[in-house]
Order: C-alpha cells, then structure tokens, then sequence
C-alpha cells in the first residue's frame, strides 16, 4: 500500500458528557485515536460503547445533550474542539463527510438524488449544479448503480435499499473529503446487498485516497473494510491493532469473547417418526396486499419442540408467511393448519384459544412493548386476559415469567420499557408470548437489532425455554449464522416461493440450491481476504442483488 | 420632568455600554433598539412615553420576579417529581401556572373575594372608582370589581365545561376511527366534514337562536361544534400508535376494541392531547365571550366577561379604560394557558427551545 502516510485526524484524551437526570455523566472516558491519510479504522464494540459518539466527534459535533468536556480532537491542524461554528460548517461536507446507518431515513424524501447530492458542493461553491451532476454519474459509476446516467433522477423511495447506500456514499464522495465517517452503513442491508455496497465503499475509499472511520458491530464487515481496529466497550478503549494482527491474535479477555460469540451451536433434533400430525401446517398458501402477490403457493409444516428457520433476503415473503399464520392477513387461496384442524383465515374469527395457541415475538422490541406500561402490566396481561389470573396469583405468575427469562422480578415489575436495554425488552418480548402458555412462537428475526453478545443470550434462552416447554418455533431471519445455531429445519424463500427446504444438516452441506448458494456464500467470515476471494471467484457481476436477479 | 428624562437615559446608555463591553450580544441588541426607540420616542412624544416605557418595563420585570420566585416556591412545595419537573420549565410556563391558579381561586372563593353580590346594585351608573368600588360600577351600579370576580366562574367555569364535553366527544370518536378503520373510519370522518364545511360562529348563532339561549344550550352546542377539531387531532395521533407492534400482539390476543382504545392506544397520546385541550379551552372561551357580546351567550344578570365589555363598551369613547378590564382579563387568561400548552408541547415533543 503506498499511501501517503502524514497524521490527519488527532483525537488524545478525548471526554464526552451526557445529560441525563440533571446531572453530566461521562459517557467517553478518555479515547485516544490518531488516524493517517488514506486510512481507514474500525471502530468496533456493542451499543452503548461511544462508537458513533466517537465518529460524531471527529467532525465536532455531539448529539443535542452531549457535550466534549475535555481533550482535543485536531483535523489537519484545525482543533475542532473550540473552532467556531462556522469553521466547522466550512469543514463538514467538504473535507468530512459522513454516511449514516439508515440511508432511507438520511434522505429527504421530497427531493431527487441528484439535488441531494449536489447539495454540500453547490453550498460550498466547488461546483454548479451540472458539474455536480455530471460528477454524481461518474461516482455512481464507479459505485457500480445501475443505469448511473438515470438513477440521480429517481427520488429516494424509488431505489433499493443496498443502491441508496450506494448513493449516500457517492453523496459524501461529492466534495472528495478527506475523512469519511461511515456509521454502520450496512447493517441494515441484506447479506446479498451488503456484499455490493462493501465492494463498493471499499473501491472509492481507496480510489480517491479517503481516511476512514468504519463503525459497526459487526467484526467480519469489519475485518474486509480496515486497516487498524479499535475495540471499544462502554467508553473505553480496550485495545487497537492492525487487522490481521487483531484478528489473529487479540491481546484482551473482552476481545476474545467478541470473536468467539458465534460459538452457540445445537445439534439438529431427530426427524419424527412419518406420519405426525404437524402443529402448524402451512398449505398452498398464496396471498397479496392488493393487486401485488406476494406468497405463491407456499406449503411448509412445523412440528412440535422443532424450530422452522425461515430465510431469505427482504421482500421473499417470509414475514407474509407468518402474518397468514397468525390471519393478520387472510391467504386467496390455501389455508392453515393447527394441529390438524385448519384455522379460520382471519384472526377476527378464531377463537381465544385457537389465539392462543399461536404467539409472536417481534423484531424490534420498541414497538413491541407499549412505552406507557410496566413490565408487570405487559407480562401480566395476556396470563390476566387467558387464563383470568388476578391479584396475587397474577403477581406470582409474572414473577414466575421474569425468572423465567432471567430477570429479577422485585427489580423489573414496575419498571417500564424505556428504562430497560435492547436486550432485555426483546426478553420482556418473549415472556409476553409465554404467558400466553402457547405451544408455537413465531419469532420475526428477534436478534437482527441486537449485539452480537446480547443476541447470543436471546437465542440461548430461547432454546432452553424450548427444551423445558416444548415449544415449536417457526424463526423468520436473514441471518444464515442465528440459523446454524438454532434451527432444526430451514425453509428457504425467494420471491414469495419456497425455493429449497430441509433439515439443517442436509441444508448446509453442499450441493445447494443456486440461491441457497448465493445466501451461504454472502455471509461474511472472519477472514480479512475473504471479499477479496470472492469477489475473485465470482466476478463483480456475480454478487448480489445482480446475482439475485440471474436465479 | 426633566431630571427623569436625563436618568432614563444615562441608565439606559450606562446598561447598554454594560452589555457591549461584557460582549452579551442578546442584552446589547435589546437595549441599543430601546435607547434608538427612545430617543425617537422622546422627540415625537416627550417624556410621558418614557415614562410609559419605564412602567411596561417595571411590570415586565415585576412579573417575571414573581414567576421566579413561584417557580421556586413549587420546587420547594412539590413531590420529588414535581419538583424535577418544575426546574426545568420556563419563566413563562411559571408565570402561566400562576396567573392560571390565581383565576381558580377567584373563581372559587368568589364569594368570599367580592365586596359586593354579583346584580346588586350598590352605587350610581357609571360611578368613578373609590375605596370602595375598587374599580367603579358599571351601566346599572353595579361593583365592577365584584363582577369581574364572579365572572372567573360563570366564563371560566363554562368553558371548562364546554372544552370537556367537546374533548370527550372528539376523542372517543377519534379513537374508535383509527382503531377500528373501514366504514366507521369513513362514516364518522364525513360527519366530521360537514361540520367543518360550515363556519362556526355562524353556526352557533343559527343553532342558538333554534334551541334558545341558555347556559346546557350553549354548552352543548359549541362542545359539538368544536369536536371535530378534536376528532381530527385524535385520529391522526391516534392513527400512528395503532400501527404499532403491541397494538398488533393485542389485537392477537383478541382484546376488545374498547380495551385497545383505553388501555393501549389512549395512554400513549395524552400528551398532544392536553396540549390541545389547552389551546381549545382559549378558543371556546373566546367564542363564549364572542357570544355573550352578540347577545347570545350567558344572559344577564349572570356576569360575564364578554357581555361585560359590551355593556360598558360605550365608555371607551370618554377615554375611559373600565370596557378593557374584562377584555384583558380575558386576554390574560388566554396568554397564562398558553404559556402553559407551549411548556407541555415541549415537554412531550422533546422540542428545544
């Protein structure tokens, strides 16, 4: 790498408050990190390290109630601590860009992509608006968009989500800056998807000899972007080391435990004997939200104490299947069975215990768990609503539903959901279900918004509760790691039809299904050469949604 | 007169030499403006609008002393939670709770605060204030003072009662349309339109003049013309919370739909809702005073503030200041309430500033 390798970015000492109940608490004890042009760094940790306070304050900015209390952050002999507020406007967009998680969130919806991405360049008068146009084609190119000279005039809603990525980093590449902050910009993309936009984010970055602060959780992402890692936890920094050397051979009992957290594994259970009566049934069930089909023909079944992995990327249908379960959304044609009886196709029609029978557990817990009720009230409701529990039989039965899931009952009961982590509103989330008694659970990927540490403890509980209860499980994810993990059988879904399915064994050794192929071989690993092999092995055209599309 | 202009405006210059060299650019804007206006004042009006300035200032920085030191008094009084609460609200939102408070006393101790009954008449027409008559009599010789007071209750009270009516109208209607969608949705929201298709003050005059002019008349009709407006607002907060995840689980569980609306959805709009409620009990009591000023709304010899400034409103034309006392006690009250709904719209948006 012949980089020119002068210092651009100096943090030393670097302290960040917050406030919370009227008092300054010290969030960011201290970081040091020093940053060469044309370098670029992982910052990597579980939420609540400081990571994205961190990137925010290379550029000198904190979040509304944060505040840089003491050290120094210097961008190319500027000390952005006390610049003024206008030398750090001079200095945003043009010389430190940033790439947010959510690129559709990041984007006004109101304005096409080329007025967007012209935007920074025209405020800092280095282009006019065709300069900038012509000059977003060109990055679009070499981004690899689709149909480059066209794509600027779309509005955001009406690109894919791994493309508006794409287009945000072309955004922040608009003025060439000299550092780029990317803060996890792929963790809300598919593994297909995110393959492109890596490529893609690397290739500029090093085209245009750009530093980079990558943040994310996700260490094999990590291991493909940067040069050097930083390990954060809570503040502080553990350790920093070159990637292969970090990767090889972390020095801190913390960083080790990082690397080694995909280490829950679980033998795929014994088939039952042919001839059972399946739980739940799913038969040639098709279903649209209007005139757009989005299941066709899908049949599957899911039998007791087993868990039915169901994969595939966004949009193949999978959440469908388990709002057609639950008669969220009643199917055109085909039907459900529980248990040998077929359901009612709507919700409205089954009966208390047909409903609950069948329970679910979402994806995001913050919506999941009403903000303006205790835990005691969103635990104790379904045991109340059921089973008629009352006073003191209610409070028992509750507190029996928090040992459950490893929470202290006295600490939890009146909490309410604000005041609890991620991980342990997802957990709220799967006593809820429980208290409904049911004997099937419908988990919609209940750990993609999780830390890899806290998602492990979800799927652990999870199984556990599986081997005491019996419960079957039918497990919505796109993550084919939590698969290999969990699942006993895996149903593999492209486009609303199910393209391959199995036990898991038989699922993950080749030969595959093209697409099931496509799906494994995405998946990133620890290694820091592996985009690099199999980018090789594939070819460009050959990754991703592209690839998707030829299947 | 002299001397007082001369100190006017060394203060005023000393003040604003003050805040430049102490570089607090938001004093020095204020004051610089005010020594400009001054001497514009002072050279087309003499010394009276100085000392008119000086009076506004006075007053301004009297009630902001007295909202200072009632917000500390609250810090001190309240619960814990109050208490955190109350640090951080603003000097107006102080000054709000009070003035709010002092019009809850009058109206319920009237009786005890007032001289004078409510219709008794007590001196000539139109008698100049005394200690007696704190702030004169009225056409008929009637205490001002006491009127006024009385008049917190029957005005206040009224409109109390009229924005509740309209807020329990709108909001269970509000609710059962987003929870329950489809045709109820559509029904109750086209019902809503033709309400709001036909202007209302004219609307309640035309209804009021078919059911007669009492107080259960009045209230009924401008609750149900003023709930659409709630309805509206409940709905469309309403509409974004029943999208959510728990909402859907209970709506698995199979709860009702009366369960959904107040044990789910309502808990989670409260917040913008009494924002409302705040704004919408200043608008229904200027429509009562409206009213009462056309005639229309609480008859004599109940006293009210709207009908009171129309009583006396011929009086402005001898320079006499007795028809804006009513007036500002109504313009102060809708003031306080919402300094107090801009305090509550901060609090539940998370807005700064």
């Amino acid at each position: 790498m012949a980089r020119e390798k002068s210092v651009l970015l100096e943090i030393k000492d670097l302290r960040i408050e917050g406030y919370s109940d009227e008092e300054w608490i010290e969030i960011v004890h201290g970081i040091d990190l020093t940053l060469h042009r044309g370098e670029v760094m992982g910052l990597i940790g579980e939420s609540g390290a400081g990571k994205s306070t961190i990137g925010l304050a290379a550029m000198g900015f904190t979040r509304d109630g944060c505040r840089i209390s003491d050290g120094s952050v210097n961008f190319d002999g500027i000390e952005l601590t006390n610049a003024s507020r206008s030398e750090r406007r001079a200095l945003r967009g043009s010389r430190i860009a940033y790439v947010a998680q959510s690129a559709a969130a990041s984007f006004n919806p109101a304005h096409r992509l080329f007025d967007q991405h012209t935007e920074s360049a025209r405020i800092h008068k280095t282009e006019n608006w065709r300069e900038g146009k012509e000059d977003a084609i060109e990055l679009y190119r070499k981004l690899r968009l689709p149909n480059p000279d066209e794509i600027g005039f779309r509005y955001p809603h009406q690109v894919s989500g791994g493309q508006l990525q794409r287009a945000m980093t072309a955004m922040a590449m608009s003025c060439r800056p000299d550092l780029i902050i990317f803060d996890e910009p792929t963790t809300a993309l598919d593994v297909t998807t995110q393959i492109e936009v890596l490529a893609a984010i690397r290739d500029i970055v090093e085209e245009f000899n750009t530093a980079a602060l990558y943040i994310t959780h996700d260490l094999a992402v990590v291991a493909q972007m940067a040069d050097r890692i930083k390990v954060l936890l809570k503040g502080d920094e553990i350790e920093e080391a070159e990637t292969r050397k970090m990767l090889s051979d972390p020095q801190e009992e913390y960083t080790k435990s990082l690397w080694a957290v995909r280490s829950f594994t679980r033998p795929e259970k014994p088939r039952p004997p042919e001839g059972t009566t399946p739980l739940v049934s799913v038969k040639g069930v098709s279903a649209s939200y209007g005139p757009v089909k989005v299941l066709d023909d899908v049949s599957f079944d899911i039998h007791r104490g087993r868990t039915v992995a169901v994969v595939g990327e966004s949009g193949s249908g999978k959440s469908t299947a388990a709002r057609v379960i639950t008669g969220l959304l009643p199917p055109t044609d085909g039907h459900v069975e529980f248990d040998g009886e077929p359901l009612p196709r709507s919700y409205t029609d089954r009966t208390k215990d047909q409903l609950r029978q069948a329970q679910m557990i979402y994806q995001m817990a913050d919506t999941a768990l009403n903000p303006k009720k205790s835990i005691g009230e969103i635990i104790g409701r379904p045991a109340q609503f059921y089973s008629g529990l009352k006073g003191t039989a209610l409070k028992k039965r509750v507190d029996e539903l928090l040992d459950e899931i490893e929470l202290e009952p006295s600490l939890y009961y009146h909490r309410l959901p604000s005041e609890l982590s991620g991980g342990q509103k997802q957990r709220i989330g799967i006593a809820r279900a429980l208290a409904a008694e049911p004997s099937f659970i419908i988990c919609d990927e209940v750990t993609s918004a999780l830390d890899q540490l806290v998602a492990e403890g979800i799927l652990r509980l999870l199984d556990k509760l599986q081997k005491e209860l019996g419960l079957a499980y039918m497990f919505i994810t796109h993550d084919l790691a939590t698969v290999k993990s969990i699942a006993d059988e895996v149903v593999v879904m492209k486009e609303g039809k199910v393209v391959e399915a199995g036990g898991k064994t038989e699922m993950f050794t080749p030969p595959h299904h093209e697409y099931t192929d496509l799906l494994l071989s995405s998946v990133p690993e620890m290694d820091p050469d592996w985009l690099d092999d199999l980018l090789k092995e594939r070819g460009l055209e050959n990754v991703g949604e592209a690839a998707s599309k030829q299947i | 007169m002299a001397t007082f202009s001369i100190i006017y405006f060394v203060l005023l210059i000393a003040g604003t030499a003050t805040a430049a060299y102490l570089k607090n650019t938001a004093a020095l804007l204020l004051l610089f403006t005010l020594l400009m206006v001054s001497f514009l004042a002072a050279l087309l009006g003499g010394t009276n609008v100085l000392v008119g300035f000086t009076i506004a200032a006075g007053l301004l920085a009297a009630a902001a002393a007295v909202s200072y030191s009632f917000r500390e008094a609250l810090i001190v009084i309240l619960p814990p939670n109050g208490a955190k609460l109350m640090r951080t609200a603003p000097l107006t939102a102080s000054f709000g709770l009070l003035v709010v408070l002092i019009y809850i006393i009058a109206a319920i101790f009237a009786p005890v605060i007032a001289p004078f009954g409510e219709s008794e008449v007590v001196a000539g027409a139109f008698a100049l204030p005394d200690d007696q008559l704190l702030l004169g009599g009225d056409q008929l010789g009637r205490d001002l003072f006491s009127r006024l007071i009385y008049g917190a209750r029957n005005t206040v009270g009224v409109a109390i009662v009229t924005t509740s009516l309209a807020f329990l109208l709108g909001t269970v209607a509000g609710l059962v349309a987003a929870t329950m969608g489809g045709w109820v949705d559509q029904l109750l929201g086209r019902v809503v339109d033709v309400l709001l298709a036909i202007p209302q003050l004219i609307f309640a005059l035309l209804l009021l003049t078919i059911f007669g002019a009492g107080i259960i008349e009045l209230t009924v009709v401008i609750a149900v013309l003023y709930s659409p407006l709630v309805f509206r607002l409940t709905r469309a907060v309403a509409g974004n919370i029943v999208v959510m995840d728990y909402i859907e689980a209970a709506r698995l569980r199979g709860e009702s739909t009366w369960y959904l609306v107040s044990r789910e959805v309502l808990p989670n709009i409260t917040a913008p809702l009494s924002a409302e409620f705040g704004l919408r009990f200043c608008f229904v009591f200027l429509a009562i005073s409206a009213l009462s000023f056309l005639g229309l709304g609480i008859q004599p010899p109940t006293a009210d503030w709207g009908s009171m400034v129309r009583e006396t409103a011929s009086l402005i034309s001898f320079g006499l200041v007795t028809p804006l006392i009513p007036a500002g006690a109504i313009a102060l009250l809708t003031v306080a309430v919402n300094f107090v709904v801009d305090w509550m719209l901060q609090l539940s948006s998370g807005l700064k500033e």
